[in-house]
């Protein structure tokens, strides 16, 4: 059989993943740039089992992604930057609930109402919580079509392994373009989820999804039992690409669409004499700090810069992972603009 | 439980109500409910299909009576919670138990558009015009006049609005199958709620839309009297304002057609 090969908007390709993943149960509010998540769902739904519904709002949508995920189904829900904060009471009680589901983030740029063009002005909302607690989300930041539709899926997959919600930080950019994308089989979904709350049979005691523990030290023991499970998640789930990172004596980290810019600024400073090597978070939850860490004790690295569409996040994290041993710099735009590679080789040179 | 000799059992714990200690403080309905409830969980042989969320206010631990499957909501949220249940478990009975703080305040917008939506699931709501669960602050369904530890003068209409008649509200919604309020005030209005439940998971079954079942409660510990007190307030002052009734029933409409 040959390869269902096509061409896709970020968007659809996010939609169509997700029903070829087993989408059970899809709740949204429509928000730009991602309304074609949900359109493409709502144009798809006659052909398939799951149920699409359109909420009230951000913060009942992921409400409703509690019950659902709590009920046993695969379910997700999808918004961009302002929803994604209204979703945020949300995410902090699937979290402590271990419920396993999907959210997506189709960034843009912010504070406030912002802009709708393209913006990783999200990061700390999605990396460092974002919610009330002590919580975290697997989250995972695709750099191309073909990428949405491979993390929707995996994304599906760690949220069942861990009972854990993941998330899919991308942005307007990746969210609009279209590029070839091949879509794999669609599988059968079959959950296996004792724990749901499907009704209590003879035979086992009553199920309770509840993120209460008002006694502190039952509070405690849970979330130990929440800091164990993420300790696992470090431990095996940390994805990065490195691009010309063996003999690099500059290290560029970059995520999403920006990593796209980030290769192009490789190849370019290297044909200008420059060794410019690429490193490119695939997970940013778990971070890839080891990675960065042995970059920083190789003699040859001169310095790490992090390139990002926001006023500097993820360079925190790199100032973590290098802790003081090489200088870390930061170059990046907001607003919705997409850093061109001349600025950013000019950045790096200001710092050589 | 087998009835010693020379009596007859007029009344015991259903099989399906945990043989706990309740957290609630004498007197209060909430315990009734429940127990209403896990009455016909029993005798409606529901407890394997039957699925409900539980609110953050004095019912935030329904979870630990009620011995089904059960879910816990961030507050104001049980309406959506449920509607996700009941769209992914469209044929298992499922309910929302809330308070008023829970589904008139801070849950509003998840209440009418659960409602609006004609979301097949019941909706049982608790409405004792106060905050019981931080302390007995005032409600959405606080009376005029009424003094709580937020309105101590009593509350002020002109400053903060008008006590929120839900039952009537949602009424008016397309989407509703059904909606009564009762009490618990006594031994008969007791087996009213009752029936009034029966009929709105009957209803549920047969895919009618959504039921709202508002229950006119008390509020001991937060009103400052004793529990027969509460009572005879309820019957005062909370009936004349919330008054006991069916404001909609779909299947009356249908017996009308027909006729």
């Amino acid at each position: 059989m040959s390869a269902d090969v096509r061409f896709m908007k970020g968007n659809e390709a996010i939609a169509e993943a997700a029903i070829r993943a087993g989408l059970q149960g899809y709740f949204g509010y429509p928000i730009t740039p991602q309304s074609e998540i949900v359109e493409y769902l709502a144009i798809e739904e006659p052909k398939h089992d799951y149920v699409l519904l359109q909420a009230e709002s951000e913060v009942a949508s992921a409400n409703m992604v509690y019950g659902g995920a709590a009920a046993g189904a695969r379910v997700m829900t999808s918004t961009s930057s302002p929803g994604f904060s209204l979703m945020q009471e949300g995410v902090s009680y699937i979290a402590c609930a271990q419920l396993p589901c999907l959210f997506v983030n189709v960034a843009r740029g912010g504070p406030g109402l912002g802009t709708i063009q393209a913006s990783q002005g999200d990061y700390f909302q999605a990396v460092k919580g974002g919610g009330h607690g002590d919580y975290r989300l697997i989250v995972l930041a695709p750099n191309s079509v073909q990428e949405m539709v491979d993390y929707c899926i995996l994304g599906f997959e760690l949220a069942d392994q861990y009972r854990t919600p993941a998330l899919v930080l991308t942005d307007g950019s990746i969210g609009q373009m279209m590029e070839k994308v091949v879509l794999p089989p669609p599988i059968a979904y079959k959950p296996n989820k004792p724990w749901a709350t499907t009704g209590k049979p003879q035979d086992r005691e009553r199920n309770a999804i509840t993120s209460l523990y008002i006694e502190s030290e039952e509070m405690e023991a849970v979330n130990n039992e929440l800091q164990a499970k993420y300790k696992a998640i470090s431990e095996n789930e940390v994805r990065y690409e490195g691009y010309n990172l063996d003999d690099a004596e500059v290290v560029l980290v970059a995520y999403g669409v920006t990593s796209r810019v980030c290769r192009k600024v490789v190849d370019l400073g290297r044909d200008n004499g420059m060794k410019v090597g690429l490193l490119r978070p695939q997970t940013l939850w778990p971070y890839p700090t080891a990675a960065i860490s042995e970059l920083a004790d190789e003699s040859r690295v001169k310095l790490f810069m992090s390139v990002e569409m926001s006023a500097g996040q993820m360079v925190e994290d790199v100032r973590l992972a290098v802790e003081g041993r090489k200088p870390v710099h930061f170059y990046g735009r907001t607003g919705g603009i997409i850093p061109t590679p001349e600025e950013i080789i000019n950045a790096i040179k200001a710092q050589l | 439980m087998t009835a010693r000799e020379g009596y007859k059992v007029v009344a015991k714990r259903p099989s399906t109500l945990l043989d706990k200690r309740m957290h609630y403080c004498p007197g209060c309905f909430h315990s009734t409910v429940h127990k209403l409830m896990m009455e016909l969980v029993e005798e409606m042989e529901i407890q394997d299909k039957i699925v409900g969320v539980c609110p953050v206010g004095c019912s935030v631990f329904a979870y630990e009576y009620m011995n089904i499957d059960m879910q816990e909501a961030a507050h104001g949220r049980a309406a959506a919670v449920a509607t996700g249940v009941k769209r992914m478990l469209p044929d298992k009975l499922v309910f929302s138990y809330q308070g008023d703080g829970d589904l008139a305040a801070i849950g509003t917008a998840e209440t009418i558009h659960a409602c609006n939506r004609g979301e097949n699931f019941t909706f049982i709501f608790i409405n004792n015009g106060i905050y019981g669960m931080t302390g007995g602050q005032m409600a959405p369904t606080t009376l005029e006049g009424q003094r709580t530890s937020t309105s101590p003068y009593g509350r002020d209409v002109a400053k903060v609005g008008y006590p929120l008649r839900m039952a009537e509200m949602v009424a008016n919604f397309e989407g509703v199958a059904y909606s009564q309020r009762v009490t618990c005030t006594n031994p008969a209005e007791t087996r009213r709620c009752k029936r009034a439940i029966k009929k709105a998971f009957e209803m549920q079954m047969k895919g009618l839309g959504t039921t709202f079942i508002e229950v006119a409660s008390n509020c001991p510990s937060g009103w400052k009297c004793t529990p027969e007190e509460s009572v005879t307030w309820i019957e005062d002052k909370m009936l004349p304002y919330f008054p006991l009734g069916v404001f909609k029933d779909v299947t009356k409409k249908e017996k009308k057609a027909e006729a």
